[in-house]
């Protein structure tokens, strides 16, 4: 059976591709990569039943199969929808799906708060990178924004319920990575919420995941929370013996201070698998209490895409200029110079912003030399 | 030599005749030029008692911005040194704690805000990339100092008098320029 398994021809934005039966058009588009793959805020391809509730990843197909060659009426989620033999998709060649797209985005971002200053996710959020290539400019929405209550997710994730675009991809993780799921839904429509149902702490060794998943900023890094923007951070591959999960890590830090660990991402920003098979998910306790440099053996700097905001500032292969000044000078050295280090308050050794639990105050800055 | 226009003068080098060997008309001339310019109008001004209008595009010494209760503006958001080229700006954010609502306009705040003013190069890009409009290139220059340590602008150089408690000085320090709202 194996050996005479037939494949599926799938045209997408005219390029030709074979796949297996039963894969999805953004399964499908991924596997060519590039812009012929849709965004997808909801789907995710390590967590199942994920997928068909934002719509951003809606295609166009053109001619359903070979022996049905007619279009379908209306656009449809790729990530849902299996390929047929001989299917032809549109995806960024269509005028439809880029309008849909355009307005599914304009739907995302009617309660989204434009809060990306103060927000975590800035530089690495989907949906700041879905309106910037995808949506419209301006907004249309003359209305207050719906707020929620504060919810309080335990000591080392942070909620906002306003910045939540309701993918479930959380909601799925605490479903499938831990045993009891203790988080869900609330309410329905534009009331939806995502709330640990009362007040019971998430206390499992994997529910930091949700802060990977999610796309947006609603689901946060307390431990991280306000430390830094992301793209003023160094992503580090770094792995440790750990009993509970795979121990493959992407640290952020700031010269030896290790700010925030994540799992590390693939190019569809979904958590990697890791070398040896497993599932990448890391635990809470790599997580959110490993920030000590010793913990961890360093593999090496993360290789981030030139075109994201993080590789801001990441010199590669830069070598020092040769220092003249002694040559010139006879052999001494200038007598003014100037250490920043010693003048500046920013970043002083004293301060360790790795070690505060969570996000700085005005005091733990107060001991700092003026 | 080709040369690059057709404006070159050879210079005159022949040897000086009785009347040019006297100096005294060509004194005389170079006096005159001297005195006509006695009734020209001055070129130069009395700096510091004078001082020339700026350019309405000039780019000078940074403020930090404050809104109209005198809270800080800026959120520690980054835009301002990811977008600056010298790589002058430094900063470190805080979280806004209850009772400090007066203080800082949103829930995060710059705790510290530096900038190198000896690497800036006054090109405004941090004013183009601050969407709170918390930082704006004032029109004023940046003194001068005996020692490097003193052009690392800190919070207290920068933050702009508070509007409520020092309106004069909140005033003075927003220039002619300021948004008439």
């Amino acid at each position: 059976m194996a050996d005479e398994k037939k494949l599926f021809k799938v045209t997408i934005d005219n390029i030709t591709i074979e796949v297996e039966p039963g894969t999805t058009i953004l399964n499908a588009a991924r596997s060519i990569g590039g812009e012929v793959a849709p965004p997808a805020m909801c789907y995710y391809s390590k967590l199942k039943n994920s997928g068909g509730k934002c719509r951003t990843c809606l295609v166009e197909v053109a001619a359903g199969s070979t022996a049905d060659p007619r279009p379908m009426p209306k656009l449809v989620a790729s990530c849902r929808t299996t390929v047929m033999d001989g299917m032809i998709v549109k995806n960024i060649t269509s005028e439809r799906v880029i309008d849909a797209r355009a307005g599914v985005t304009e739907f995302l971002l009617l309660n989204h708060p434009l809060d990306c200053p103060i927000c975590d996710q800035a530089g690495e959020c989907h949906l700041q990178d879905l309106s910037y290539e995808h949506g419209k400019e301006g907004t249309r929405f003359e209305f207050q924004k719906r707020t929620f209550k504060k919810h309080d997710l335990g000591e080392y994730i942070q909620l906002h319920m306003t910045r939540c675009i309701l993918c479930y991809r959380c909601v799925f993780v605490a479903d499938q990575l831990t045993q009891k799921r203790a988080h869900g839904i609330l309410d329905r429509g534009d009331h939806s919420e995502i709330a640990t149902y009362i007040e019971k702490s998430l206390d499992n060794d994997f529910i930091g995941n949700v802060i990977d998943v999610c796309p947006v900023g609603a689901l946060t890094d307390k431990t991280f929370r306000f430390k830094n923007r992301v793209w003023f951070t160094k992503p580090v591959d770094a792995h440790r013996n750990c009993s509970k999960c795979c121990g493959e890590v992407q640290l952020w830090m700031r010269g030896d201070e290790v700010f925030r660990v994540t799992a590390r991402k693939d190019e569809w920003g979904e958590v990697k698998d890791a070398t040896d098979g497993r599932p990448g998910w890391i635990c809470n306790e790599c997580r959110f209490e490993k920030k000590d440099l010793k913990d961890w053996t360093i593999d090496g700097p993360t290789k981030v895409n030139r075109h994201s905001v993080i590789s801001q500032g990441h010199y590669v292969g830069v070598q020092m200029p040769k220092d003249f000044l002694p040559e010139v000078m006879g052999g001494r050295g200038p007598k003014l110079l100037m250490d920043i280090h010693k003048v500046s308050e920013v970043n002083r050794p004293e301060i360790e912003l790795s070690k505060i639990d969570g996000p700085a105050h005005g005091d733990d800055f107060a001991g700092a030399k003026q | 030599m080709q040369t690059l226009t057709n404006r070159a003068k050879p210079v005159d080098r022949h040897p000086m005749t009785r009347m040019e060997k006297l100096y005294l008309p060509a004194i005389a001339k170079g006096m005159g030029i001297t005195l006509k310019h006695f009734f020209k109008k001055k070129v130069t001004i009395q700096y510091p008692e004078e001082k020339r209008p700026f350019s309405p595009v000039f780019r000078g010494l940074h403020v930090l911005n404050r809104d109209e209760d005198g809270r800080e503006r800026c959120t520690a958001c980054g835009l301002c040194a990811v977008a600056c080229p010298a790589e002058a700006i430094t900063m470190e954010a805080a979280e806004r704690e209850p009772g400090e609502e007066n203080l800082y306009r949103e829930e995060k705040y710059a705790a510290k805000y530096e900038i190198n003013m000896l690497r800036c190069i006054f090109c405004g890009l941090c004013e183009e990339a601050c969407p709170k409009d918390a930082i704006y290139l004032s029109e004023t220059f940046a003194p001068a100092n005996f020692k490097r340590e003193g052009f690392i602008y800190g919070k207290n150089d920068l933050l702009i008098p508070d509007p409520v408690k020092e309106p004069e000085l909140y005033q003075k320090a927003l220039g002619s320029r300021a948004k008439k709202s």
